[in-house]
């Protein structure tokens, strides 16, 4: 079933602005989606009749905010394929999620000597918690290279995953090449040694049907702000039976069982990992943003993206000095960095911020892999439902006309 | 409204294709390393101090068009000048691009003046005049402390 965009964007009020002059085409979906009527209703509804702390008081509002939160738990484990609701812990954003996985369980399991396995083309979010673990753990970050395909290296990832190996860490879809990882596989690499694998799930699960269980995946990080959701409420899921034998992230209330002077005791999952009061509303947009998503259906929202990635490769590989990286495929997203010839992609987006479209430019939090590519920085396109080709055809004009006023000084 | 070549006129772009006083400086007295780390700007500066002024001034480094073509650009505006009138040059350059009228002392370098009106580029203009004053500061601290030390 396709979807139509042009219907789509009716929910969303921010597409009818314009950006310098010009209707806006908003391309930079990777870094953070717009958000629907819907989501941002939900959220006023929210406080306009419901708002109090969950978990805690006996009266009314209280029970009905509690009601809507833990809801939204139910809704994002059926969403991400999990059974048991209390395996999805509320997090502020993917990283966060990542920050809890490498603070509560790789700091309570690793010995020094242990190493943790990622790819050379990892968000700095998947790097950084496991650099400062090393540094206080004595763990191994090791890195698996890419194919020239811009895929990553199944060979080597078999070679470099081994007896040491406790958890391999990746992503589902990658925020620069657009790529999607074929984690079924890379699960089974990582079982097969004992080691758990991590799912960096920021890029798919706004694209792509996510089921954490035929994946096989140990550990699955999601934002909710880049799946039409608010900022703020991003969560993670874990197997249960791993959950449980975590300690906490952050200590505080909600997340306790007794509490003396000298010492306490934990609650349950998923409490135990949601010390304080969490962002109530934010989790009430992500479960209206979920609802949204659903009702379109993941199934023909990729199917739009890989269609509207696969024009846009098209068009853009026709033009004279643009570098187009990632691979082409079935198993390709809405994700499209490039680059111009003699033009740094900073000045680019400047560029094509003076025809309303948005981009990203410069690392996109990946400084290994702009090595690994001999890139400094890229432009990016990335792409959601609401886009259309019409949009891509602007971007390609742009695209053209920039090269030609830079060149003019060549 | 914006137009492009407000921001990126003739000589911007010229000073991008052709950096003035690009390189490693080998009799640098001091070097600095700047970065934007939100964008990845890097730039190295080298810098030949004698007697409170600036003698040789040199740079490598990798940027967007602004960044290296304001590097380019203050190399030559500071070369020779004592490092309390660079420090002052600096003042009058950044206030500009924050949106002040621009100093006349600022010369060529008031060109970059288009750059005030887009707030996403003022660090890329910054950034080596930002460096400078880290390295100028530094050394001026240095040296007070020889000095107490010395008294």
């Amino acid at each position: 079933m396709g979807l139509d965009p042009h219907v789509l964007r009716g929910d969303f009020p921010i597409l009818r602005r314009e950006v310098n002059g010009k209707p806006l085409v908003y391309f930079d979906n990777a870094a953070s989606s717009q958000k629907p009527r819907q989501v941002i209703e939900a959220m006023t509804e929210y406080y306009f009749n419901h708002h109090a702390n969950v978990h805690r008081g006996a009266h009314t509002l209280s029970v009905e905010a509690t009601e809507m939160y833990e809801g939204v738990r139910r809704k994002v484990a059926r969403f991400l394929g999990a059974a048991d609701p209390a395996s999805v812990i509320f997090t502020r954003n993917t990283t966060e999620a990542m920050n809890l996985v490498a603070h509560s369980w790789a700091r309570s399991v690793l010995e020094p000597g242990d190493e943790i396995v990622v790819t050379a083309a990892e968000h700095h979010a998947n790097l950084v918690p496991w650099h400062l673990l090393a540094a206080e753990r004595g763990v191994a970050v090791r890195g698996v290279g890419l194919r020239p395909d811009h895929r990553v290296d199944l060979d080597e990832l078999e070679e470099v995953v081994g007896e040491r190996t406790r958890l391999v860490s990746t992503w589902h879809m990658s925020n620069v090449l657009g790529v999607i990882n074929p984690i079924a596989r890379i699960a089974e690499l990582a079982h097969r040694v004992g080691a758990l694998l991590l799912v960096d799930g920021a890029q798919a699960a706004p694209h792509l049907p996510v089921d954490v269980e035929a994946l096989g995946a140990d550990f699955y990080a999601i934002s909710g702000h880049k799946m039409c959701g608010p900022t703020g409420a991003g969560a993670l899921w874990a197997r249960p039976e791993i959950l449980r034998e975590m300690p906490p992230f952050l200590g505080g209330g909600e997340m306790i069982r007794k509490v003396f002077l000298d010492s306490s005791t934990y609650a349950d999952i998923p409490m135990r990992f949601e010390a304080g009061t969490p962002n109530i509303a934010e989790v009430i947009g992500l479960g209206a943003a979920v609802d949204y998503l659903e009702t379109i259906g993941l199934d023909a929202i990729f199917e739009h993206d890989q269609a509207l990635v696969r024009y846009a490769l098209e068009r853009l590989q026709a033009l004279q000095g643009v570098t187009l990286y990632g691979p082409e495929g079935d198993d390709r997203g809405g994700i499209l960095a490039f680059n111009i010839d003699g033009i740094h992609p900073h000045d680019v987006a400047t560029a094509l911020d003076q025809e309303g479209i948005a981009v990203r430019a410069g690392h996109h939090c990946a400084q290994p892999l702009m090595r690994t590519l001999n890139a400094q920085a890229m432009a990016r396109a990335s792409f959601y439902f609401y886009n259309t080709e019409g949009e891509i055809d602007r971007l390609v004009d742009a695209v053209a006309k920039a090269r030609e006023f830079f060149a003019a000084f060549a | 409204m914006f137009m492009l070549n407000t921001l990126y006129k003739e000589m911007i772009l010229e000073h991008y294709k052709r950096p003035r006083n690009r390189g490693v400086l080998e009799e640098a007295t001091v070097i600095q390393e700047g970065t934007n780390p939100s964008c990845g700007d890097e730039l190295e500066l080298y810098l030949q101090i004698e007697g409170g002024v600036i003698c040789k001034i040199r740079f490598i480094g990798e940027g967007c068009a602004i960044s290296q073509a304001s590097t380019s650009m203050m190399t030559e505006a500071v070369r020779e000048r004592t490092v309390e009138g660079a420090l002052e040059l600096s003042q009058k350059f950044k206030a500009m691009i924050h949106g002040a009228p621009p100093a006349e002392e600022l010369g060529d370098l008031r060109l970059l003046q288009g750059v005030s009106k887009l707030h996403a580029r003022v660090k890329c203009a910054t950034l080596p005049w930002t460096t400078l004053e880290q390295v100028l500061r530094t050394l001026a601290r240095l040296e007070g402390e020889t000095k107490r030390e010395l008294g």
